[in-house]
C-alpha cells in the first residue's frame, strides 16, 4: 500500500545543523585531548629549548616555565666551550664519520644485496640465514671481543672501527631491505641486460643499483641518522677530545667530579645538534616513505 | 644472419619427471621468420630461452650458424631478445635503452649515435629519443624493445609474445610492423605466440607445441589446410574445426560417410584415394566453419551433402555471421594429439559452428538446412588422430 510521502525542507535544514553541531562539538573535544598529550610528550623538549633560551643560573632556580630573561649567551658560551676547540670540530668529525658509514652501507650493503638477491651460489641460503642470524646478536655480545681486535690492531682512537666496517657489509638489516627491494624488480630486465651483454657488474651498477633508488635513500637516511646519534661505539673508539663528535662532546659539559656542569650549553648544543638529523630527516622524507612502503614494511 | 638448428632439445625438471620442453628438432633458414606457437604451458618460451641462453639446456643442442651453442654465454650467441613487458630500463632514456648494447660492447660514441639515430628513424622514434619509457604509449615502448634488438644488427631476433601486452588494434598494427620490419632486415627471427593469427600472418613456417613436443612444422597455409592431427586442426583455425566420430562404407565410385544420422558422398578420386582403405572403418571427420554454407543462399547447389540443423546461436560480426548449430552426430572434442572424447550439446545433438555470409538471414530457434563442402573436409585416424589424407 502506497504511503504518503511529506517532505520539509525547515526540519531537515535544523536536523542537519543539529548534527554539524555535534561533528563540531566531537571534533573540539578530541583535538583537545591530543593537543593535552601532544604537550606531556613534548614537554621535556619545550622545558630544554626555554632552558637553553634563559640564564644558567635562571634553570633550575624555579623561575618558571616561560624564561623572564631571555638570552643567547648559552648558545655562544656551548659552541666554544673548549677555547680554540669549538663544536665546529665535533660537527665536522661526525659529518666525516656519517659520510663514510654512508657510502660504505651504499656500496657494501648493495653488493651483497644483488648477490643474495639475484646470484646464485652454493651456500646461499646458508649464508642468508646466517646474516639474517646477526640481527639478533646484541651489540654488548659483540662489543669487547670488537674492542680487543681494534685495540691490537691499533685502530682506537681513530675513526676506522666506526667506518671500515660498514665497506664490509656490517648492517645485516640494510642488506635485508635491499635483497627484499631488489627481489620484487622484474628478472627480465636483469636478463635483458645479458643478453645485451652486461657482465655482473654492469648489470649491478647499471641497472639494479639505479632502481633501487628508494631503497639505498631509506639506507642512507637510517645510516645517517643511527651514526649521527650513535653515543656509545664512538664514546668507546674516540678518546682525544679533537677527534670527538657531537653526542661525546655534549657529554663533556656534565663534569660530576668537580660540580661545574654546564647546563645551559649543554642544552643549547642538545638544541642545535637536533638540527641535522631533523633536517636530513624532513628534506628525505619523501624517498625514506617510498623506500619502506616499497619493502612491504609500512 | 644466421640458420639456427635444434636437435633433440630438451628441459626437464624435477630430475626428468616433468619435461617443459621434449625433444624438439627444428631447422631454421638463414632469414626465415619462424612462428613457434601453442596454448599457455606448451614449453614454447622455454625453447626460445634456452636459444638465447638464458635456461639450461637439459638433453640436447642448439646451433646458431655453424656454432654449437649450448654452452655460449647469451651475449657471445650474436642474439638479440625482446620481451613480452619490454624489459625496458625505466632509469635510462629511450636513447640510452637502445644504445645499451652498443654501450656495453664499448663501441666508439660516434659509431653508436649513428645507429640509434637509423634504428630510431626506422622505427619512427626519433622524437621520443629523450623520453623515459614510463612517459611513453604500449605501442612506442614495444618499438623501443624492437629498436634495442636490432641496432646490434644481430645474425638472429628471438621474440618472445612481444605483442601480448597491446590492446588489439594496436597489436594488428604492431604485427605488420613487425613482420615488414623482419622482410626489411632479413635476420633470422623467432617468434613466441599463443596467438594463432600472429602465426598465420607473420611467420614463413608455424610450429605448433604441445605438451612440450613438436607437432607440426609447415607454412601457415599448409597447418591450416593440411593439420597433420587432430590436436592441430583444433588448435588452429577460429571458430575452430568442427570434428565428429564417423564410419566410411564402400561404393562403387563413391564413399558413403555415415555421421550420425547423416549420409555424405565422397568421391573417391583425388585426395580422397586413399580413404579407400577406410572403407567399414570408424574415424574422426573434420569440418571447417567457413566450408558449412546456408543451403538456402544457394539454392542450385547439389541436395546430395546437405543436412538439416537447429540454429542454437546467431553471432553476427558484421563481416559475417557465426551460427552455432545442433546436427545430428557425434561430436569430437580434442583432449590431446592423440586423445579425443565424445561430446553432445544439451540438445542431445552435437554442437557444430558454421561461418555464413552477412547477407544470411538465419534466426535462432530456426532449423536450417546447411551443405557441407565434402572436398574440403579432414579426416583423421581414430586411433592415433593422425591425419588419413598424408
Amino acid at each position: 500500500m502506497a504511503t504518503a510521502k511529506t517532505y520539509d525542507p525547515e526540519l531537515l535544514k535544523a536536523e542537519r545543523q543539529r548534527r554539524a553541531n555535534m561533528r563540531r562539538l566531537k571534533g573540539l573535544g578530541l583535538h583537545a585531548i591530543l593537543i593535552s598529550l601532544l604537550f606531556v610528550m613534548l614537554y621535556p623538549v619545550i622545558w630544554m629549548v626555554f632552558s637553553a633560551l634563559r640564564p644558567e643560573a635562571e634553570i633550575f632556580g624555579g623561575m618558571g616555565f616561560i624564561p623572564t630573561n631571555w638570552t643567547l649567551e648559552n648558545f655562544v658560551r656551548g659552541w666554544n666551550l673548549y677555547g680554540d676547540l669549538t663544536f665546529t670540530r665535533f660537527y665536522i668529525n661526525s659529518f666525516i664519520i656519517c659520510a663514510f658509514a654512508i657510502v660504505g652501507n651504499l656500496l657494501a650493503c648493495s653488493m651483497a644485496a644483488y648477490a643474495f638477491a639475484r646470484l646464485e651460489f652454493r651456500g646461499k641460503w646458508v649464508l642468508f640465514a646466517i646474516m639474517l642470524g646477526t640481527m639478533m646478536l646484541p651489540i654488548h655480545v659483540q662489543l669487547i671481543p670488537q674492542y680487543i681486535f681494534f685495540l691490537n690492531i691499533g685502530w682506537v682512537n681513530t675513526i676506522l672501527p666506526l667506518v671500515v666496517p660498514k665497506f664490509l657489509a656490517h648492517d645485516a638489516f640494510f642488506i635485508f631491505l635491499m635483497v627484499q627491494f631488489m627481489r620484487s624488480l622484474p628478472a627480465e630486465l636483469e636478463q635483458a641486460a645479458v643478453v645485451d651483454g652486461a657482465s655482473y657488474w654492469q648489470r649491478y651498477w647499471r641497472i639494479i643499483l639505479p632502481l633501487s633508488m628508494p631503497a639505498l635513500a631509506t639506507t642512507a637516511v637510517f645510516t645517517f641518522i643511527n651514526t649521527y646519534n650513535d653515543f656509545f661505539s664512538q664514546l668507546i673508539y674516540l678518546t682525544d677530545t679533537n677527534r670527538m663528535t657531537v653526542p661525546v662532546a655534549l657529554r663533556l659539559f656534565l663534569d660530576p667530579t668537580s660540580g661545574s656542569s654546564s647546563f645551559g650549553g649543554l642544552f643549547a648544543m642538545v638544541l642545535v645538534s637536533i638540527g641535522p638529523v631533523l633536517g636530513f630527516f624532513l628534506a628525505s622524507q619523501r624517498l625514506l616513505t617510498k623506500g619502506i612502503a616499497t619493502q612491504g614494511f609500512k | 644472419m644466421a640458420s639456427v638448428t635444434l636437435q633433440n632439445l630438451t628441459k626437464s625438471y624435477a630430475g626428468g619427471a616433468l619435461k617443459a620442453v621434449d625433444g624438439v628438432s627444428l631447422d631454421i633458414e638463414d632469414g626465415e621468420f619462424l612462428v613457434l606457437v601453442g596454448p599457455s604451458g606448451c614449453g614454447k618460451s622455454t625453447a626460445l630461452r634456452m636459444i638465447a641462453g638464458l635456461e639450461e639446456i637439459t638433453d640436447g643442442a642448439v646451433w646458431i650458424g655453424d656454432e654449437f651453442v649450448n654452452d655460449v654465454h647469451p651475449k657471445d650467441r650474436d642474439i638479440a631478445m625482446v620481451f613480452q613487458s619490454y624489459a625496458l630500463y625505466p632509469h635510462m632514456s629511450v636513447y640510452n635503452n637502445i644504445a645499451f648494447p652498443l654501450q656495453i660492447a664499448k663501441m666508439p660514441k660516434s659509431e653508436i649515435d649513428t645507429r640509434v639515430q637509423e634504428a630510431a628513424r626506422v622505427l619512427e622514434l626519433e622524437a621520443y629519443l629523450k623520453r623515459r619509457p614510463g612517459q611513453l604509449s604500449g605501442g612506442q615502448r614495444q618499438r623501443v624493445a624492437m629498436g634495442r634488438a636490432i641496432v646490434r644488427k644481430p645474425a638472429v631476433f628471438l621474440m618472445d609474445e612481444p605483442l601480448s601486452n597491446l590492446d588489439a588494434k594496436l597489436r594488428v598494427q604492431m604485427r605488420a610492423e613487425i613482420a615488414s620490419l623482419q622482410h626489411r632486415l632479413g635476420v633470422t627471427t623467432i617468434y613466441v605466440t599463443h596467438d594463432q593469427v600472429e602465426a598465420m600472418t607473420m611467420g614463413h613456417r608455424v610450429a605448433l607445441l604441445k605438451d612440450g613436443t613438436l607437432q607440426q612444422v609447415d607454412t601457415p597455409s599448409n597447418i591450416y589446410n593440411k593439420p597433420r592431427n587432430t590436436f592441430v586442426a583444433a588448435f588452429i583455425g577460429s571458430p575452430t574445426m568442427n570434428m565428429y566420430w564417423a564410419t566410411l562404407e564402400g561404393k562403387a565410385d563413391a564413399l558413403a560417410l555415415k555421421m550420425g544420422g547423416h549420409t555424405l558422398m565422397l568421391p573417391v578420386q583425388g585426395r580422397y584415394a586413399e580413404l579407400g582403405d577406410y572403407s567399414g572403418k570408424r574415424l574422426i571427420v573434420g569440418i571447417r566453419p567457413e566450408d558449412i554454407s546456408d543451403a538456402a543462399g544457394d539454392p542450385d547447389g547439389k541436395p546430395e551433402n546437405c543436412i538439416s540443423a537447429a540454429v542454437e546461436l546467431v553471432e553476427a560480426l558484421g563481416s559475417d555471421v557465426i551460427v552455432h548449430l545442433g546436427i545430428d552426430a557425434q561430436a569430437a572434442e580434442v583432449r590431446s594429439s592423440d586423445s579425443l572424447d565424445e561430446i553432445k550439446s544439451s540438445a542431445g545433438k552435437a554442437r557444430c559452428v558454421a561461418r555464413f555470409t552477412a547477407k544470411s538471414d538465419v534466426r535462432l530457434g530456426q532449423t536450417v538446412t546447411v551443405r557441407l563442402d565434402t572436398e574440403r573436409m579432414h579426416f583423421f585416424d581414430e586411433g592415433t588422430g593422425l591425419t588419413i589424407l598424408g
